[in-house]
């Protein structure tokens, strides 16, 4: 595993400085001048307590939301001053996401739902898209189910669709807010499988929001932000349960 | 498929239930715009045709005599006349050089057929029947082009011209005659001529039914005592609403008094106005409620979609896209309300046509099919979808995605 920050893998995420604030007359400080550095294929846990500012940030590295200060650059073209047709665009091309609630169009079936990146990218719905969406939804085990509703499918299989989803365009980064939080024991270890054998596969980056420990020390590296700063960011595994035991201990 | 026109259609069958009564609404909407509209023009339509059977669109005739007196006071220098000025008493006059007149009538814009004629009372007498008519002098080819009493007998032929001519079906059970009787027409001045009577005429007009004896020209002329000399030319012009522009306009090329159809009917054409007018105010508050119902469910189909609308914007799409896939569904609102209302509209006329054949007194008018109706209101009803979908939609474009996904 390469050390934190440090591999010759090209960026596909860096920020600087980054700091959000929320409201006027006070605002709230929610980030606190973030420095973080992800290169292509890591797969990286961002964790922390509820409020620390773990979702703020993934929006902004996402660019579903803009810093108040900082500057972020996604796969290398810096982001802040980008209007927001350009912003979108290279989300689109750029980043997948996936949420604790997967947001799936109910009536429309897997296969549609997994093409609908490519088809927002290309303006239109083709059929040749079924051919990609067939493939990913066989890597999250779900090719039985390629023309069912999506509002028709359990919450496990729904989440996998959405994983899949995140995938269609081939992105650099994959954002999972949550990924298993809404999942049973079980589902939330197959899709967490299911993204790890991506990962192997086709070296697309992950960082995962997740307030499971365990979960968050079988990713490559582990940042884990308090109070809107980064307290840790270093390698996961073991490492990473001595420093998180420590802190238990320490609170 | 454009990936806009394939979420509008899906989210447009999303909410199934909702998408039915609202599509509903719109056509029923459309239903009452195509059945008023059509009802109301044909009503209005045939209104006028019965107004204009009789009437030219617009008549020169010399002015009015009147008395100028020699002397006027002065007021301002204090002398003033007492005197009574009497009213001078009207005479058949003939139109000062009419042929000149006519070709510079018919010279104007708009002015499609001039028509000469010699009119005045006169008193009919068949035996011992007398009544009081009007005797019209006319060319009968360039008269029908102007008041189609050719496409109006009744009984007989349009034969006008020596001692043929045509009188009122009414005037003609007044005076009891039937076709190939003489009729006897004296005039003021106790000049006397004997017509055969060739065919009757109806044009729905009281006077024209009842006293109107048609002849030809010459005979007028020489009845009246104007020998070559005509009372009238009866103006027709290609757009009938216009015909009061034309009627000024036509006075100052001709200096003669010229009255249009419309001034004669005044109160006809004031009370079209107001029907129109009601006409239209019941079809705008039919379009707001239209517009209403389609925005209210676009409003709820936004707010239930919001984290649908949110991860649309965080996979790539932009916010044009998704006022778009809104606007889209506000159409196709309306044309299904269209396509959906245009048959509900046909169906109502249809059965109104129906009813009112089987009326006592028969069909008073008839109802209008005409394309354009249904094209209106299909056109307005599409519009209104699409200015009805823009609030909603541009409440969806304006989405923070990470909020919608977070609230969605």
């Amino acid at each position: 595993m390469a050390e934190p920050g440090s591999t010759d893998a090209p960026p596909v995420l860096r920020c600087e400085g980054l700091i959000k604030e929320f409201g006027t007359e006070p605002s709230v400080r929610v980030l606190h001048g973030i420095d973080l550095c992800v290169p292509a294929g890591e797969f990286v846990a961002l964790v922390g307590p509820s409020g620390s500012g773990k979702s703020t940030l993934l929006n902004i590295l996402g660019l579903l939301d803009v810093p108040t200060a900082g500057q972020l650059w996604v796969q290398g073209i810096a982001t802040r001053a980008l209007d927001d047709g350009r912003r979108t665009a290279l989300r689109g091309s750029a980043l997948g996401f996936v949420f604790q609630f997967h947001h799936l169009l109910p009536t429309l079936t897997a296969w549609e739902n997994v093409a609908l990146p490519m088809a927002a990218v290309q303006g239109r719905m083709k059929d040749s898209m079924r051919a990609r969406a067939e493939v990913l939804l066989r890597q999250v085990d779900l090719a039985d189910k390629v023309d069912a509703p999506a509002g028709e499918l359990s919450g496990g299989q729904q989440q996998r669709v959405a994983l899949a989803r995140a995938l269609s365009q081939k992105p650099a980064v994959v954002l999972a807010d949550e990924p298993t939080g809404n999942l049973d024991t079980v589902n939330a270890a197959r899709v967490f499988e299911v993204m790890r054998q991506h990962h192997a596969e086709a070296k697309t980056a992950f960082i995962i929001v997740t307030h499971d420990l365990a979960l968050a020390a079988r990713c490559d590296r582990v940042v884990q932000l308090v109070d809107g700063r980064v307290s840790y960011d270093g390698a996961a595994g073991e490492v990473f349960l001595a420093h998180a035991s420590q802190q238990l201990r320490a609170t | 498929m454009p990936f806009t026109w394939f979420l509008a259609l899906r989210f447009f069958r999303d909410g199934r239930s909702q998408t039915a009564l609202i599509v509903v609404g719109v056509a029923v909407g459309v239903a009452v715009q195509v059945f008023i509209t059509a009802l109301i023009a044909g009503l209005q339509e045939d209104l006028i045709d019965k107004t204009l059977g009789s009437l030219a669109h617009v008549t020169l005739e010399p002015p009015d005599e009147v008395v100028r007196p020699l002397q006027h006071g002065d007021p301002a220098a204090g002398v003033f006349l007492g005197r009574d000025v009497q009213r001078p008493s009207q005479r058949l006059r003939s139109i000062d050089q009419w042929p000149a007149t006519s070709e510079r009538a018919l010279e104007l814009r708009g002015v499609t057929v001039v028509s000469p004629r010699a009119a005045g009372p006169a008193l009919a007498r068949r035996g011992s029947v007398t009544a009081t008519v009007l005797v019209q002098g006319v060319r009968p080819e360039e008269y029908a082009r102007v008041v189609p009493v050719d496409e109006n007998m009744v009984t007989g032929e349009y034969r006008v011209g020596g001692q043929d001519a045509i009188l009122g079906d009414d005037l003609a059970v007044e005076l009891g005659v039937t076709l190939g009787d003489t009729v006897r027409v004296t005039a003021g001045d106790g000049s006397e001529a004997r017509f055969i009577v060739r065919g009757t005429f109806s044009l729905g007009g009281p006077a024209s039914d009842s006293q109107w004896i048609l002849v030809s020209l010459r005979s007028a002329q020489t009845l009246f005592l104007i020998p070559g000399g005509v009372t009238h030319l009866d103006v027709k012009v290609d757009d009938v609403f216009a015909a009061e522009e034309l009627a000024t306009r036509l006075h100052r090329r001709t200096g003669l008094t010229a009255e249009s159809w419309m001034a004669k009917n005044a109160q006809l054409l004031s009370a079209l106005r107001s029907q129109s007018m009601s006409t239209t105010l019941i079809r705008v508050f039919v379009l707001i409620a239209v517009a209403m119902g389609i925005a209210s469910v676009l409003v709820v189909s936004v707010v239930q979609k919001q984290g649908q609308i949110g991860i649309l914007r965080a996979i790539g799409t932009s916010r044009s896209a998704v006022l778009r896939i809104f606007l889209l569904q506000g159409a196709l609102l309306g044309v299904l309300g269209a396509l959906f209302g245009s048959g509900l509209g046909l169906l109502l006329l249809a059965a109104f046509q129906h009813a009112m054949s089987r009326a006592p007194s028969g069909p008073t008018f008839r109802v209008h099919y005409e394309l354009w109706v249904f094209a209106g209101a299909s056109g307005l009803a599409i519009v209104t979808g699409v200015l009805a979908a823009a609030m909603p939609a541009l409440r969806a474009a304006r989405l923070d995605p990470a909020v919608a996904i977070r609230h969605g």
